[in-house]
C-alpha cells in the first residue's frame, strides 16, 4: 500500500508539473501570433458571405469540408448502431 | 423504459412544445444568432428524449417507425451534399457559396459593420443549417430509440 501510493505521488507529480509548464508556455488571452486569418475572415465575412453571424460563415462555408466529415461521423455512428440493433428473425 | 408516473407525463407535456419550438428557432436563426444546425438539432431531441422518458419507449417506437428517421437522416445527408454540388456548378469551389449576394432567397448582403439582423441573408447557410438540422434531428433520436427500444425487449437480440 506503501509503495502504490508512493508511485502514485510520483507520477501526480509528473502530470501536475507538465500542466503547470504548459500554463506558462500558453500565449496570453487576446494576443495569437498569427493574425492573417482572423483579420481576413472578420473583415471579408460579411461582403463574401452575407451573413453577420462569424461563426456559422465559418462552420458551413470556409471551412464546410470539416462540417461534411462530422456529417459523415454522425451518419456513421447511426448505422453502426442500426446494425448492432438490428432485428434478427428467430 | 417504462412509462413513468402521471405528474412526469404532465411535466413532459407542458415542455415538451417548449423544446421544440426553441430547438427549430435554433436551426432557423443559425445564420444570425449563436447555433445552428447541430445545436439545435442536439435541442429537439432532447425534448424527444424527455418524451421517450415520460411515456416509456415502447409508446414511442409504436408511433415513430425508426425507417423513417433513417430517410429524413439521409434526406437531410443527401442535401447538404446536394448544396455542396451546387456550389462546385454555380460558384468557384465545393461548398461555394452561390446565394450570396445574388438579391435571390437568402440574397441581401448585409451593410459592414454591426447591423440589424436580417432574415433573407446568408446565401447556403440557412439550406445547410436545415439540411444539419435535419440530418441531427433524425440521426441522434433514432440512436437514442432504439437503444432505449433495444435494452427494454428481450427478443430484439
Amino acid at each position: 500500500m506503501e509503495k502504490r501510493m508512493i508511485v502514485g505521488a510520483v507520477v501526480l507529480a509528473i502530470v501536475a508539473v507538465f500542466f503547470l509548464f504548459s500554463i506558462f508556455l500558453l500565449h496570453p488571452v487576446g494576443e495569437p501570433e498569427q493574425v492573417q486569418m482572423d483579420d481576413y475572415i472578420i473583415t471579408h465575412t460579411q461582403n463574401e458571405t452575407g451573413t453577420n453571424n462569424g461563426v456559422t460563415s465559418v462552420v458551413f462555408d470556409y471551412r464546410g469540408f470539416d462540417t461534411l466529415g462530422e456529417a459523415t461521423i454522425l451518419f456513421s455512428a447511426v448505422t453502426g448502431v442500426l446494425l448492432i440493433f438490428r432485428r434478427v428473425k428467430q | 423504459m417504462r412509462e413513468m408516473t402521471k405528474i412526469v407525463k404532465t411535466t413532459a407535456n407542458i415542455l415538451f412544445p417548449f423544446s421544440m419550438i426553441f430547438g427549430l428557432y435554433i436551426i432557423a436563426h443559425g445564420h444570425l444568432t449563436p447555433g445552428g444546425g447541430f445545436q439545435g438539432g442536439a435541442i429537439v431531441v432532447s425534448g424527444c428524449a424527455l418524451l421517450l422518458v415520460a411515456y416509456g419507449s415502447s409508446w414511442v417506437f409504436d408511433r415513430i417507425k425508426d425507417k423513417r428517421l433513417v430517410t429524413f437522416e439521409s434526406l437531410g445527408a443527401i442535401g447538404f451534399i446536394t448544396v455542396a454540388f451546387l456550389g462546385l456548378v454555380f460558384s468557384t469551389a465545393f461548398f461555394g457559396n452561390f446565394l450570396a449576394g445574388s438579391g435571390s432567397l437568402f440574397g441581401t448582403t448585409p451593410a459592414t459593420g454591426s447591423t440589424l439582423a436580417d432574415f433573407n441573408t446568408g446565401g447556403v447557410l440557412p439550406l445547410m443549417n436545415f439540411a444539419v438540422g435535419m440530418k441531427v434531428i433524425a440521426g441522434l433520436f433514432v440512436i437514442v430509440l432504439i437503444m432505449a427500444y433495444a435494452s427494454s425487449r428481450k427478443e430484439w437480440n
